[in-house]
């Protein structure tokens, strides 16, 4: 053949048109084969990880020996006006005694999500922070690592204090802003007072018929 | 280039930061303490070592034209495959170094040491280079991070024990009766300390070149 000596192999094929979308489509395959792999290889464990993780928190809200129940299998899902709350009901010998869910408010730096354990009688036996962004050296005194103040909501109902002085101290309420942060410790304020207020109307759904 | 020569200029002549000035937002995002930018360095370094070895193998099959996505696609990957495994099988560790995990797919270091050096380098050379840049940029992040740290909160190394395991308790230290400048800690003060950071290494690398340029004066006539 008169053909001029061309490169060889790969080389040769690299260049042409048809070879770079069958590259990016074999690249793409292969990626997602893998993730594929990955996802199947780790969704059990993860679950595992993060069911184990809400155990704690969940022992951490509510006092030991409050409930005798599997808080983590028992779970209802009851309308919270923002959507659907998941509500893990506390038992002890079968009667329904609190509950414990999720709220979460705008804080200084995005969402602020706590875990809070309410009593049949509405009083707040212990919240935690799950997530946030707050200022770090500031902000951050709400999560219980860094801070007791969060332990101030325990024994609180929409009863005690008054509505009026569910607030923080600047606001003319009973709870301590610290210095330097207010729109943290009232985000956290504000869920929790929504906690209550979206457990007393929802109070007979939560805790069932049987109570 | 030899091994000790890719070395040395990862570590500190071509340092990722301090010289590349890449991957400036990760490294402002979580130098706030010793003990973050120590795991955010440490994760960036393996994925690196890996990125640039898979990279470097398959170097011959990629084509110029469509080498950078394809890349992008092998580095996202690596990573969620990395966040995946440490979320299932070290999930303390993952409840510490989480949210940095995902940071790393923006890390521009990564793609550009795959675009500089793994594309036309072998795969041990590449692998030391992975390494050379990523340990580079955790001695990059972790004086950033002690520095920050040391004067926003009056600690150094502070929770390390909990990434670490206990055994490395003994690294944190405090500042007795000292509450710490809560600027340090905000993103002004990571711009501030970089730019000091930045000005010693320049006037110490000018020192360093006249002398060297004073001690063979005859030679270079």
């Amino acid at each position: 053949m008169s053909v001029p000596e061309t490169p060889k192999g790969i080389a040769a094929i690299r260049e042409r048109l048809g070879y770079q979308p069958v590259l990016l489509a074999v690249a793409a395959l292969l990626a997602g084969a893998a993730l594929t792999w990955a996802h199947g290889a780790t969704k059990a464990p993860i679950a595992a990880a993060e069911a184990a993780d809400l155990r704690t928190t969940l022992a951490q809200v509510m006092p030991a020996g409050f409930a005798d129940n599997d808080l983590l299998a028992d779970v209802v899902e009851v309308d919270g006006g923002r959507g659907p709350v998941r509500v893990h009901v506390a038992r002890r010998a079968g009667a329904a005694v609190g509950a414990v869910f999720r709220m979460a408010e705008r804080g200084y730096a995005g969402e602020v999500a706590l875990l809070m354990a309410v009593d049949a009688d509405g009083r707040v036996l212990g919240v935690r922070v799950l997530k946030h962004a707050e200022t770090p050296g500031l902000g951050d005194k709400i999560d219980r690592a860094k801070s007791p103040w969060i332990d101030g909501f325990a024994g609180k109902s929409l009863a005690e204090p008054a509505p009026a002085q569910w607030a923080v101290n600047k606001d003319g309420g009973v709870f301590d802003a610290f210095a330097g942060a207010t729109i943290t410790p009232r985000a956290v304020v504000k869920a929790v007072r929504a906690g209550l207020e979206f457990f007393s109307a929802q109070r007979a759904e939560i805790l069932g018929d049987r109570s | 280039m030899s091994h000790a020569r890719i070395l040395r200029e990862g570590l500190w002549g071509n340092n990722v930061v301090f010289s590349q000035m890449l991957a400036l937002c990760p490294t402002m995002a979580v130098t706030t303490s010793g003990t973050n930018a120590l795991a955010m360095g440490l994760a960036t370094t393996a994925v690196l070592v890996v990125s640039n070895m898979l990279v470097s193998l398959i170097r011959d099959v990629v084509s110029t034209q469509v080498r950078i996505p394809v890349f992008v696609v092998l580095i996202a990957t690596l990573v969620t495959i990395v966040d995946l495994a440490l979320n299932a099988w070290a999930h303390e560790l993952y409840k510490v170094l989480g949210l940095f995990i995902a940071l790393i797919v923006v890390n521009c270091a990564i793609l550009g040491r795959a675009e500089a050096f793994a594309s036309k380098n072998g795969v041990a050379a590449s692998a030391v280079d992975g390494l050379a840049t990523g340990l580079g940029f955790t001695l990059a992040l972790t004086v950033i991070g002690l520095i920050r740290e040391l004067f926003g909160a009056g600690t150094l190394f502070a929770q390390a024990s909990l990434l670490l395991g206990p055994s490395f308790a003994f690294l944190e230290m405090r500042v007795p009766a000292y509450e710490g400048a809560l600027l340090m800690i905000l993103p002004p003060g990571g711009f501030a300390v970089l730019g000091l950071l930045l000005a010693a290494k320049r006037v110490f690398e000018g020192r360093q070149r006249a002398d060297a340029a004073a001690s063979v004066p005859v030679a270079a006539s």
